[in-house]
Order: C-alpha cells, then structure tokens, then sequence
C-alpha cells in the first residue's frame, strides 16, 4: 500500500519537473537541429547547421573565445582573492570569527541585480573610485571602470570569492596543521611549507571552488549585461540575444547545448577528480 | 599573523563588502543621479521610492508571485520528498537526481527552454506562466531540504503513534508535522527567496504587462543609475537578512556556516 502513497504524493512534483526542466530541454535538444532564414523563419530540420554557425563564423568564434577567457581570468583571481580569507578564518582564534565567516557569504544571500548595481555606484564615472581619483589629483577625466570588459571581471571576482570561499573552507576541514609544523621543524621555510604542503593537502577544495566558479562565470547574464554596458557579448548575453531580438531560436538553442556540455565536462572531471581523492 | 598578511586579508574583505557599504551610503541621497560621495545627503530617493510606480506594481507582482511559489513547492516539494523518505517507490535515487538536476543547469539555458516551449502553450507572459518558472528553481531546494528533515525524525517515533492507533494522516499532522515544522519554514523562506531574487528565468517568461521587481531594476539600471535604486537595494537587502534571520532561527544556518 505504501508504494501507492508514495508513487501518488511524488506525482506532481514529478509532474511539474516534467513540464518545466525534461519536456523544454527536449524540446531544446530538437529546435538546435532546426535551422532558421532570414526573418526569423523557422525552417524543421535535421541538421547540425547552426553549431557550424556559432562554431565556424569568426564573430561567435571570438564569443566563445571571450568567455572562456572570462572563465579562466576571473576563476584564478577569485581563487587568488579567496584563498587568503578562507585561509585566515580557517586558522583564526579571534571571537569575531562566527560573524567574519556570516558576513563572508552574506553577498551570496542578495540578489544578483542588486550585487551588480552595488558595483555601479563604486566603478561609475561619479562612483567612488573615480571620485577619490580626481580629489587626489591622479587623474583629470573619470576613467573607464565600467561598461567593459574591465568591470565586468571586477563584479565577477566579488560576486564569486563567498562560493570560492566556501569550497576552500571545505577543503581546508583536512588540513592537519600539524603537517605544515612538521615542515617548519624539518627546516622548511614558511612560503616552502605553504607551497608543498598546505596548497597540495587543500587541492580538493581549490579543484571544487574552480569548477564551481568557472561555470557560473561562463553562464553569468546579470552582470556582463549591466557592468558590460551592452559592449561586452559572452555566451549568455548573445543566447539571449538570438531568443529574444534576433528571434534566431535554433542558434540560441544550439548555443545552450554548447554551454550544457561545457557543464557536463565540467562536472564529469571534478566526478574523476572527487574519486581519486576518495580512494 | 604577520602584518602583511593581516593587511591583505583586511584589503580583500573591503573589496568583498564594499559595494554592500557604498550602495547603502548612496542610498541617503538627494541628487538627482548617482555620485558617490553624493552632493546632497537626505531621504529624497526613499520618498523617490513611494512615488514610483514601475517599482511598486513589480513588488506587487513580486509578492504574490513568490506566495504561491512557495505555498506550491512547499506542498509538491514536501509531499514528494515524504515519498522519497518513507516509502519503497521505484527508482528513488534517479527521482532525488532528477528533483534536483536544475540545480546543474545554467539558469539561462533553463530560461530559454521555457521560452521556447511556454510559446507553444501560451504561458509566455502570464502568471501561471511564471509560477511554472520559478518553481522549477524553487523546487530542488525544497525537496532536499525536507528530505532531510523527514529523514531525521526516527521512523520508530511514527511507529510508535501507529502502533497505538493513530491512523496515517493523523501520524503525519500529530507527530511527524510537529517535527519537521523549523524545516518547514526554512524551506519556505528558501523558497520564498529563489524566486523573488529569480531574474535571468524570469526575463524570458515575462511579458510587458506582468513584470517582477528585479527585472524592473535590471532594465531600470540599464539605462540609467540613480540613488533610487540605492534606496531600493537597501529596502531589498533588510528584507533578504530578515528571511535569513528567519532560517536561521529554525535552521542555525549561522552555525552551519560558521562551523
């Protein structure tokens, strides 16, 4: 009798990922083979005639490019700026340790618009960076801190360091600190002693926090649109594009599939990388 | 630790806090647009506020919108997770993937595949529509949240109220509910928040006449950077730490954190 209940009170959450998550990505998968003319004329199809597009065409060729270099750069400085904090609450006896580590993750708690535009009031030409330049006389002209790509790595690392930090501080629970003694004691210098043992011993949380950081990096809309200024075009932004001003649907779709298969990639290294470590 | 190291670490948590601080600095502002430090300090954006109407009918939608979001998912999510936990159905680690595969996606490749398929239905643009959406984001953190919960009231508490007569419901309503009540309400602030912070989902599924407030802002800043959207991000944030304050009361997620 209970596998009844069961099957009947599971049903219209199955239900619901149906219509929303299975049936659409399916739906995703078909339209990418279809293929679209000019105008916005949805032609059915078999064919593999947008990825040629997105993968052939120099234009998208450099939007691939662009993003995948969003990923990396920002991915390492996130990983630069994080290591140092999670690093520092990790090891810290201080009392105010409980509310360092909450107001650490707390930007993750608002919303990404809110975080971005947060960035606008520092980076804009009046914002505060520009402002403390000209007061201190280092430059005349607000300089360019925003709507390019400058800005919208900047957002990135911010946006980012809470998950990396948290991932590291995860990683960081199997850190014996009496292995970076014993290296001190066996005449290691400090920096010899970080390098050979504390970043090896703390490689499954950097691996975790890159993975992590590097797909929402490549996936992020909210802040190359509104730090890039319309300027900067990266996967997400031209998906969009193409779905809702080009109205070119098996280009936007075919680019998702690209961007999915990226996340699965992805996912299945950190699986290989997870299993190595476990046994 | 030494003083250079202590430097950096102070250097990188203003980086990290700044734009929270400054956003609500700018907030206390009379100017007509955004400068920081502004000319004129006052209240002047937060009256702004009151009188704008784009913002106020996206709070609206917002608020009703996240309601149902979450009477919905809490029900469904609950319900299914309930299943998982306490009965032998078929195929319960695929199920448990599969509530919680969006999690996996890119956010603006599940958007998409709601467009394409929402043209077909008529969704686009409505508020049904949205609902659809935005449980889909809701849902998996549901789900596992009370899947946790329900697995952690030991079976043997249940028995023992069936054992005495107590008839299923009865158990759930008496004895299991109780329980997981803390669960229950983070869950709903969880939920609650997914989707009132949702904006890249959103943007494919809404239409001109219903939109949410995050998605006024995104195309309000689009064009232009004020202290009223200062104000706003301020109004906004003392909601979010409310919720989490919410959460935390049931959960110690703090604690979790912290730990």
């Amino acid at each position: 009798m209970r596998r009844w209940t069961g099957a009947v009170l599971a049903t219209p959450a199955t239900a619901l990922m149906v219509l929303t998550f299975l049936l659409p990505m399916l739906w995703l998968a078909r339209l990418s083979l279809d293929r679209s003319e000019d105008g916005g004329v949805l032609v059915p199809a078999l064919s593999a005639g947008e990825y040629g597009q997105f993968l052939g065409d120099p234009f998208y060729q450099r939007i691939l490019l662009r993003t995948f270099e969003l990923g990396v750069t920002v991915t390492a400085l996130t990983l630069v700026a994080s290591y140092a904090i999670a690093l520092f609450l990790f090891r810290t006896r201080s009392r105010w340790r409980a509310v360092l580590a909450v107001l650490t993750v707390s930007p993750m708690l608002i919303s990404s618009v809110v975080r971005t535009y947060s960035w606008m009031t520092i980076l804009d030409d009046h914002g505060l960076v520009n402002q403390a330049l000209i007061w201190l006389g280092l430059v005349h002209r607000p300089i360019a801190l925003m709507d390019n790509l400058l800005g919208v790595e900047i957002g990135l690392v911010q946006i980012e360091m809470p998950v990396m930090i948290l991932a590291l501080m995860a990683g960081f629970a199997r850190l014996d600190p009496t292995l970076e003694e014993a290296a001190r004691c066996l005449g290691a210098a400090p920096w010899r002693a970080f390098l050979r043992v504390t970043i090896p011993l703390s490689a499954p949380g950097i691996v975790l926090g890159c993975l992590v950081t590097f797909v929402q990096v490549m996936s992020s809309f909210v802040t190359p649109s509104l730090l890039g200024g319309g300027r900067v075009y990266v996967m997400a932004t031209t998906i969009y594009q193409e779905a809702l001003e080009t109205l070119n649907w098996p280009l936007a779709a075919a680019i998702s599939i690209i961007l999915v298969v990226v996340f699965g990639a992805c996912l299945a290294a950190y699986e290989r990388f997870a299993r190595r470590w476990a046994a | 630790m030494r003083p250079l190291a202590r430097a950096a670490v102070v250097l990188l948590y203003l980086f990290l806090l700044a734009p929270m601080i400054v956003v609500v600095l700018s907030s206390f502002s009379n100017d007509a647009y955004l400068a920081f430090p502004p000319r004129h300090w006052g209240f002047a954006a937060y009256g702004g506020l009151l009188r704008n109407e784009g913002f106020q009918s996206g709070l609206e939608v917002s608020l009703v919108l996240g309601g149902i979001v979450t009477a919905v998912t809490l029900l469904i999510g609950t319900a299914a997770a309930w299943a998982l936990a306490r009965t032998s159905i078929p195929g319960r680690g695929s199920l448990l993937a599969f509530f919680t595969a969006p999690l996996l996606m890119p956010t603006i490749v599940l958007g998409l595949a709601l467009l394409l398929v929402f043209a077909q239905l008529g969704l686009l643009g409505t508020l049904p529509g949205l609902v659809f959406g935005h449980s889909l984001v809701a849902l998996p953190y549901v789900v596992r949240l009370m899947l946790t919960a329900i697995r952690g009231v030991p079976a043997s508490v249940e028995e023992a109220a069936a054992t005495l007569g107590a008839p299923p419901a009865a158990v759930f309503r008496r004895v299991t509910l109780p329980l997981i009540r803390p669960a229950l309400l983070a869950a709903a602030a969880l939920a609650f928040l997914a989707s009132f912070d949702e904006v890249v989902i959103t943007l494919f599924v809404i239409g001109p006449r219903l939109t949410t407030l995050p998605i006024q802002i995104f195309h309000y800043v689009q064009y232009r950077a004020d202290p009223q959207v200062s104000a706003l991000s301020v109004v906004l944030i003392a909601v979010t730490i409310l919720l989490i304050v919410v959460i935390d009361r049931s959960t110690g997620f703090m604690r979790t954190v912290s730990r």
